[in-house]
């Protein structure tokens, strides 16, 4: 028995984490692949029936599909690129001494910690049309109102925005931890050589700063792709289909149309885009000198 | 030493194996642990139950919920209810079953969204039997809400909440001005223009403008064009009558609405409504605590009701049923929960229900007087008037009605955006065909 037990023991230890990993995800992942070869309604009564790639056909004819991927990327790209900028900059203030700069660092963390669902029903009322305090701000600018959430045109822009004020800090964070660990030698070198701060941050900080930059946009891109709490808590994908990603597509084809099938197969080629952002993570953090 | 080291080994080992495994089969037994259980009351010694009811977070389950040690002093059953709001509802519900849990005895449904589906899914156990053993228990219902719990002679629910499109409008804004409330819709969109004042914040008209929910609200609109979704399974949504109904809905949303309606549903048009920011509101009957509760209206004392205004196509007005119950198929304890069912839709229930405001489906109870007291008089006239001229759907009555309402609802937000109402409405035609072709 103790025999049986040394021999096999570098297998039984990691046993139980094992078993989580395919009984949590390996499980689900593989059903809703088996599942996107299918036509299900959830009934008992009528088994799900093979139908092999029709699902992905009617995926790539469905107009509706095209759409929410362009929504999905737009979103995506316009809010990481808006919160990397943004959170830069912010580092780079926080990253100064000043006084009351933990209270700052503190308030700085809420947007990040409050739950997305109580943001997005904050965010419903901020924007609301008639008695919101957006359009009250623009009034007070002598700007003309705006619909907002309830605009086709306007849509994403407002939900991107909310996105940037809950995700910023988390870049900014990042990237005050990567300023904080920078080395000194280079900046004494380059002020006595003369240089300006311009020339010191686009010269210096910035390409040292360059993996850690890597590592937070790689991370939010991911994050971002998968929104789904703050667009399902403000417009459910309205109006119309204008704010509609893949995720909320997804559950609009599962739970409302009861289309199990494809929308199994919307999921598995949504998880095909984010595993092989994932693999670039992995490449472009190694190749930017970063162990993984 | 060596004998030590693996005796602590051997130790460690069985607790992570214990540990970890009893973490995995607590994840997966997480589902079964609600099921309902029989236990034995001491102090009777009567057999006491639980039956789980699956309800959405709806005024007929906070009213009946006050009810309920009623129903167990009398039959020992006890009632765990869960409740959801509607779309969580027809998710977690259709999850449930699909997994072939026992835990849903009774369920709350809508007949005209989930009705169809959960039926053919195998969701529902049939009620014919309990309703063949007692004569009688079903003729009280308004007819055209129990055939909505029905498939051939199969009956699978009761339905318990019904409702009807009616005009609320504001009393006091109409007497200034010295108007009637309008009987026809070009009456409503000329008083809706004239008192239409937006510069002051105040609105001529407002109506569920989103997507999906505007759906059963603009049906009313349409049936009164003399159009309908379909007839004879064919797709009837870009008919000359179909194209004005959407035109007009969405030309009254557009000019005399407030801004933001795209994104409305029931709750956000409400409150404009209650906010005193609209003069007319169309929308379900059964909402209308909403507007006259002073507690959730500043307009409380000041709303009128009127019947659904006529329209070219005569008066026509959607007066479905909204909500049902019906017995899980895979419950344990049916015949508890058919207790449950019988109580909850028995004449003395549905009248203490509705004297809370809950329009029920028993004609009985809205034959008589303490049946409608509670009400406005002037929304009872317009229920009342209403359905003598109802129309038992406000949606497609298909199976697959979530893919349909969205395809009618994109000709809606087209046509309060002022797009090309021939070209959405075209387009959502053919979509709404190859829906009926899969049907």
């Amino acid at each position: 028995m103790s025999y049986w037990f040394d021999k096999h023991v570098k297998w039984i230890y990691p046993l139980p984490a094992v078993l989580f990993v395919a009984l949590m995800m390996v499980f689900p992942i593989g059903y809703t692949f088996w599942l996107s070869f299918n036509e299900w309604s959830m009934s008992n009564v009528d088994p799900p029936l093979w139908v092999a790639f029709e699902n992905y056909k009617g995926l790539f004819e469905d107009e509706l599909f095209r759409q929410a991927l362009w929504t999905t990327f737009y979103f995506t790209v316009v809010a990481v690129a808006v919160q990397t900028v943004l959170g830069i900059l912010l580092a780079l203030m926080m990253n100064a001494h000043f006084i009351g700069k933990g209270i700052v660092k503190t308030l700085f963390l809420l947007p990040m910690v409050a739950t997305p669902v109580a943001v997005g029903l904050v965010w419903v009322l901020i924007y609301e049309p008639n008695v919101g305090v957006a359009n009250i701000f623009l009034q007070a600018l002598g700007l003309p109102v705006q619909e907002w959430l309830a605009s086709p045109d306007l849509v994403l822009p407002s939900l991107i925005i909310i996105d940037v004020w809950e995700w910023t800090p988390m870049i900014a964070l990042i990237i005050l931890a990567g300023l904080v660990s920078l080395p000194k030698d280079p900046y004494e070198a380059a002020i006595v050589d003369g240089a300006n701060r311009f020339q010191i941050f686009w010269k210096i900080t910035l390409p040292l700063l360059k993996p850690t930059i890597y590592s937070a946009v790689l991370l939010r891109l991911i994050d971002a792709l998968k929104t789904f709490d703050i667009i399902y808590a403000t417009t459910q994908g309205g109006p119309g289909t204008s704010s509609q990603t893949l995720n909320i597509y997804g559950y609009v084809l599962g739970f409302q149309y009861f289309q199990l099938g494809k929308a199994s197969a919307l999921l598995m080629v949504f998880f095909a885009i984010v595993l092989a952002l994932s693999i670039l993570v992995i490449y472009l953090r190694k190749k930017a000198g970063v162990s993984v | 030493m060596k004998k030590k080291w693996n005796h602590l080994r051997k130790v460690s080992l069985s607790i992570a194996a214990v540990v970890g495994l009893s973490t995995v089969l607590a994840a997966c037994s997480g589902g079964t642990k609600e099921s309902a259980t029989d236990t034995k009351d001491s102090s009777t010694g009567k057999q006491a139950q639980t039956i789980r009811l699956v309800a959405a977070n709806h005024p007929w389950t906070e009213a009946i919920k006050p009810l309920l040690p009623e129903f167990e002093k009398e039959t020992g059953i006890k009632v765990k209810v869960d409740s959801y709001f509607e779309d969580q509802l027809s998710q977690k519900t259709s999850v449930e079953f699909a997994a072939n849990a026992k835990s849903i005895d009774v369920v709350m449904f809508r007949p005209l969204q989930d009705g169809k589906q959960f039926e053919k899914n195998g969701y529902f156990s049939s009620l014919n039997e309990y309703v063949s053993k007692e004569k009688g228990s079903t003729d009280d219902f308004v007819p055209s809400a129990l055939g909505s719990v029905k498939k051939g002679d199969n009956l699978y629910g009761f339905p318990v909440v019904t409702e009807s499109t009616v005009l609320y409008y504001r009393k006091d804004i109409l007497d200034k001005a010295g108007l009637q409330p309008p009987t026809t819709l070009d009456e409503l969109k000329e008083q809706a223009k004239q008192l239409s004042d937006p510069d002051n914040g105040l609105y001529g008209f407002v109506a569920r403008g989103k997507r999906s929910p505007a759906v059963t609200q603009f049906s009313s609109f349409l049936y009164s064009h003399g159009a309908d979704f379909m007839k004879d399974g064919k797709a009837t949504l870009n008919t000359p009558e179909a194209m004005e109904a959407f035109a007009y809905y969405g030309g009254m949303l557009k000019n005399y609405g407030p801004p933001g309606t795209l994104n409305m549903s029931w709750p956000e048009a409400m409150a404009v409504f209650t906010q005193g920011k609209a003069v007319f509101y169309t929308d379900a009957s059964a909402l209308y605590t909403n507007a006259t509760d002073p507690s959730k209206s500043s307009v409380a004392d000041k709303v009128g009701f009127a019947p659904f205004p006529a329209g070219p196509g005569g008066n026509h007005v959607a007066a479905p049923p909204a909500w049902a119950i019906g017995i899980g198929a895979n419950s344990e304890q049916k015949d508890a929960a058919w207790e449950f069912v019988k109580w909850a839709t028995s004449k003395d229930i549905v009248l203490a229900l509705q004297k809370t405001g809950i329009t029920g489906a028993l004609t009985s109870v809205w034959d008589s007087p303490e049946g409608t007291e509670k009400f406005p008089k002037d929304l009872t006239e317009a229920i009342v008037t209403n359905n003598k001229y109802g129309i038992p759907y406000d949606r497609p009555a298909i199976v697959n009605v979530g893919a349909a309402r969205d395809a009618i609802g994109d000709v809606i937000n087209a046509a309060i955006e002022g797009k090309d109402v021939e070209a959405a409405a075209k387009k959502a035609n053919q979509t709404f065909q190859e829906i009926l072709d899969k049907e």
